[in-house]
């Protein structure tokens, strides 16, 4: 029996195992539900290890270690040192230390988050607002935007003329929301066809 | 210091470096955010096994004081130590886990897709049984929910063509005068999928970014000024 006959029978059994759950809540659902957790922790640790901390931490040390580039080489340590230090929040003498490698995170975060929001998203969407009020398009832009803004602005009490945009805000939000909700119903019931697809077709040859 | 202070001038000084260096992008300053976000991948990393670390002892308690389900946690913890060992096992024989004919490889095309495709598919029962309560409300915000939904649905596969050529045809028998090739190509549903995502959509989502943007920079400044400090409680 080939490996991709035994996958194909694998992979029907935990489909038809996690679509039990759609009668009821199962042991068998919850057994394919629990390997799910497992393998996906594994699959999510080894891939940020693969992609991520090997290549950035030990290939570009040995890379600077080469080419004699001493700096760049040792200046390694500190994410390395910061790393470790995460890790000892599992020990409760020692949580405190993990404290430090959270506020490089946060002042990371925290700097990029006022420069590249300033930068990136907020004077970019600004700047594409404004625009010339020469079609009704423009002009129902405008008007979203600003009734949006208003329904999220909660320092004021939603009455009178703030609670009649706030209004015509919902009506903007509930629009997106609703061309959102369309994407997502199609994005699931295609990987529903897909997972039909796979049972009738591969699994059982029933699909040509 | 070392538990409060410390910390606190840490993420002052992170973040400060960071706004220097998109100032002035030359040399000290010019790769820094770079190589500082090639740091919080690094650590990032290391925050996975600390994921790990802690996904792996609350199932392993159970399992030796055989709680309710420990079954269970018995299936979790072979999954995710067959997972790593399949990885590591695959990284050393192939050079990489993820070569093409790894056994890692042979996980993730029959285990990990399946599982979470099919997570994911099942959702769609759920997400039909959402919108049939949401729509039963039956108010303006409901309705409008309800349209702008169906017409980006409608707008986006075949079978919207289709009704609107039906629909096309029924026009032109009232009304005769009518040219159906032309009200055929009008395509009303993918013409009102394209305004409702240019326009009204663009415009909302725009309105919700833009206070999210605004809710994120004064964020930034709390942290930043060490207003805020949740982050150090352990």
């Amino acid at each position: 029996m080939s490996s991709d006959l035994i996958g194909t029978w694998l992979a029907a059994t935990l489909t038809l195992a996690i679509f039990s759950f759609l009668y009821r809540d199962n042991p068998l659902y919850r057994a394919a539900e629990h390997v799910y957790v497992g393998i996906s922790a594994g699959f999510a640790v080894i891939y940020a290890w693969a992609f991520d901390v090997y290549p950035m931490l030990v290939e570009s040390f040995k890379v600077h270690l080469g080419a004699k580039n001493y700096f760049e080489a040792y200046i390694l340590i500190i994410p390395a040192l910061l790393g470790v230090a995460m890790l000892l929040r599992s020990i409760p003498k020692l949580t405190w230390i993990s404290r430090w490698p959270i506020s490089f995170t946060i002042g990371i975060g925290a700097g990029l988050g006022l420069i590249a929001a300033i930068q990136g998203y907020l004077l970019p969407q600004i700047f594409d607002t404004l625009r010339p009020l020469i079609n009704i398009n423009n002009a129902i832009i405008y008007i979203g935007v600003i009734t949006t803004l208003t329904y999220f602005y909660f320092s004021r009490e939603h009455k009178g003329l703030t609670g009649t945009v706030a209004r015509i805000g919902i009506i903007f939000i509930m629009v997106a929301f609703g061309a959102s909700f369309g994407y997502t119903v199609m994005a699931r019931v295609s990987l529903l066809i897909g997972r039909f697809y796979f049972l009738f077709h591969d699994w059982l040859p029933l699909i040509r | 210091m070392l538990y409060r202070t410390g910390p606190l001038i840490l993420v002052f000084g992170t973040a400060l470096l960071l706004i220097i260096a998109f100032f002035i992008p030359h040399k000290p300053f010019g790769d820094l955010e770079a190589r500082f976000l090639n740091w919080y991948a690094i650590i990032s990393g290391f925050t996975f096994l600390l994921g790990l670390d802690s996904l792996a002892r609350h199932h392993l308690i159970k399992i030796v004081r055989r709680e309710k389900g420990w079954f269970y946690s018995l299936l979790l913890v072979t999954s995710l130590f067959g997972t790593l060992f399949w990885g590591l096992y695959s990284w050393i024989r192939y050079a990489s886990p993820f070569a093409l004919n790894a056994p890692f490889m042979w996980l993730y095309k029959f285990m990990i897709i399946p599982l979470q495709a099919t997570m994911f598919a099942t959702l769609a029962f759920f997400i039909f049984s959402a919108a049939y309560r949401a729509f039963r409300v039956r108010n303006l915000a409901a309705t409008l929910l309800l349209i702008a939904a169906c017409m980006v649905m409608l707008g986006n596969v075949p079978i919207g063509s289709s009704i609107w050529a039906g629909i096309s045809w029924l026009i032109h028998q009232i009304f005769p005068n009518t040219n159906l090739e032309i009200l055929k190509r009008w395509e009303l549903f993918a013409a009102a999928k394209d305004w409702l995502m240019a326009i009204p959509q663009a415009a909302a989502g725009r309105g919700i970014g833009i206070g999210l943007a605004l809710g994120g920079i004064a964020m930034s400044l709390r942290i930043i000024l060490g207003i805020e400090r949740t982050y150090l409680s352990s």
